[in-house]
């Protein structure tokens, strides 16, 4: 069996002064390749678990291993640059204009000139962007779902093998976020690449992950394909969530 | 009139001498004060808490006359310029570094997080990041800080520290009505000259 590209070993986390645990000793493998999306209502732990791959938040309990690699011994900042990630509020700098945001990570590895701009236009081909009309805006002339599109080609920029996503497309309208769900699956498959975003949206989470993962008070409730969860849900939570989204689903009926 | 003239003609060279002092002692306050503020500044960003301290420390100095501050620090640096900088310098931390530290704790946090998480070093962050999006409070900070220079600067020259303040005071001493209306005058003109300078400039970044 090969090496899984994230490994969680018992991890926990709490903050200061909440005595409660965030992420209450974890443990889970994901294999290379994998779409997995981490599912839970706000609060439950899903962002501080991936928080904790790229050591935004130190874990502490526990090892997190990527490729076999425990993170804690390898330098932070090269540890990043490693991996994709992409926030909810796009985090685009707004001073840059959209070439510059997406060569941020070239530029912090001395790519030449010449690389850099060739990757930026591949990149923001790749996000349906068309670059002659975008590199030399600024963040604030795009709307919010180009933004978001900026936001990932930024991320995919030196082909990390691990994305990560948290909320990415919680902040755009439902048409768009449609529209960036397809593109991030026709990026997703692409590339061998394994992915891990975070969503509250349960049609999100069933629609785009190979697994989900189904987070409650800092605990895995269920971890397993989208089928498999909802043929047989592991718990009561999971249960509820899914009754849940087959209640909305009902209002649509009435309609039809 | 004629006698303002007069007085112009025979003094002009003197009112230009305590205009190039005045400017003087602006300019090596500010290059003091900006060199202090800066390395504050480094380690405000640091450690906040140190930041919070700093700005207190600095408003509490701040809040003292500046008259009583000379008086407080002749017994060691004598009269002169030299004291007179301390003062300004010690006035400006607290206009520089509240402008400075609250410019960029003000950079939205999201921007720093995906900052770090690309992997930015902490100095990356700070001088590609936080800097270039905080300009606009360095700004105002520095013209602050000018302006306030430029005013206190008078006063110091109370301490034998030349410039402006001392053709006014001379002009009060003596009932010398030409000699107060040059000083005051003058140092309002270089005040709001410099201030117009700043406004323009502002414009552009």
């Amino acid at each position: 069996m090969s090496v899984p590209a994230i490994e969680f070993k018992d991890v926990s986390k709490t903050f200061d002064g909440s005595g409660y645990y965030a992420v209450d000793h974890v443990s889970f493998s994901i294999e290379e390749g994998g779409f997995i999306t981490i599912l839970g209502s706000s609060g439950c732990g899903k962002t501080t678990l991936l928080k904790m791959v790229n050591r935004l938040y130190e874990p502490d309990e526990g090892k997190i291993l990527l490729f076999g690699e425990d993170t804690s011994e390898v330098d932070v900042v090269k540890l990043r640059r490693r991996i994709g990630y992409v926030i909810q509020q796009t985090g685009l700098f707004p001073h840059m204009t959209i070439a510059d945001n997406v060569a941020t990570v070239p530029k912090l590895l001395k790519w030449d000139k010449q690389r850099i701009e060739a990757r930026v236009n591949e990149l923001l081909k790749m996000v349906g962007l068309e670059p002659e009309e975008f590199k030399k805006r600024y963040p604030s002339q795009l709307s919010g779902g180009q933004q978001q599109r900026v936001g990932l080609a930024r991320a995919l920029a030196v082909e990390p093998k691990i994305m990560l996503m948290d909320e990415p497309f919680g902040a755009v309208d439902a048409i768009t976020r449609i529209g960036l769900q397809e593109e991030l699956l026709r990026i997703h498959s692409g590339l061998k690449r394994t992915f891990l975003l975070v969503t509250h949206d349960i049609h999100e989470a069933f629609k785009l992950g190979t697994k989900v993962m189904i987070m409650n008070q800092g605990k895995i409730c269920q971890f397993d394909t989208p089928a498999n969860i909802i043929h047989d849900p592991a718990d009561e939570f999971t249960a509820a969530l899914i009754r849940s989204a087959r209640e909305q689903e009902k209002l649509w009926e009435g309609y039809v | 009139m004629s006698g303002m003239t007069a007085y112009l003609a025979k003094h002009y060279d003197d009112l230009l001498e305590a205009l190039a002092e005045h400017i003087e002692l602006v300019a090596v306050t500010l290059f003091f004060s900006l060199l202090i503020a800066a390395v504050l500044t480094v380690l405000a960003v640091y450690s906040r808490k140190a930041g919070e301290y700093m700005i207190h420390i600095f408003s509490v100095l701040y809040s003292v006359p500046s008259l009583a501050l000379f008086a407080l620090l002749i017994p060691v640096t004598g009269l002169g310029t030299t004291t007179a900088e301390i003062v300004l310098v010690a006035y400006n931390q607290y206009l520089l570094l509240r402008n400075f530290i609250s410019g960029l704790y003000q950079v939205d946090p999201a921007v720093v997080e995906a900052a770090e998480g690309m992997g930015m070093r902490r100095f990356q962050v700070l001088w590609k990041v936080r800097l270039p999006l905080a300009k606009k409070a360095f700004f105002t900070g520095i013209q602050l800080a000018v302006i306030s220079t430029i005013g206190i600067a008078t006063i110091a020259a109370m301490i034998n520290a030349g410039g402006l303040g001392k053709v006014l005071f001379d002009g009060l001493r003596t009932m010398n009505i030409y000699k107060i209306i040059a000083g005051s005058v003058l140092s309002a003109g270089l005040a709001l000259m410099i201030n117009g300078a700043f406004k323009a400039i502002e414009k552009r970044i």
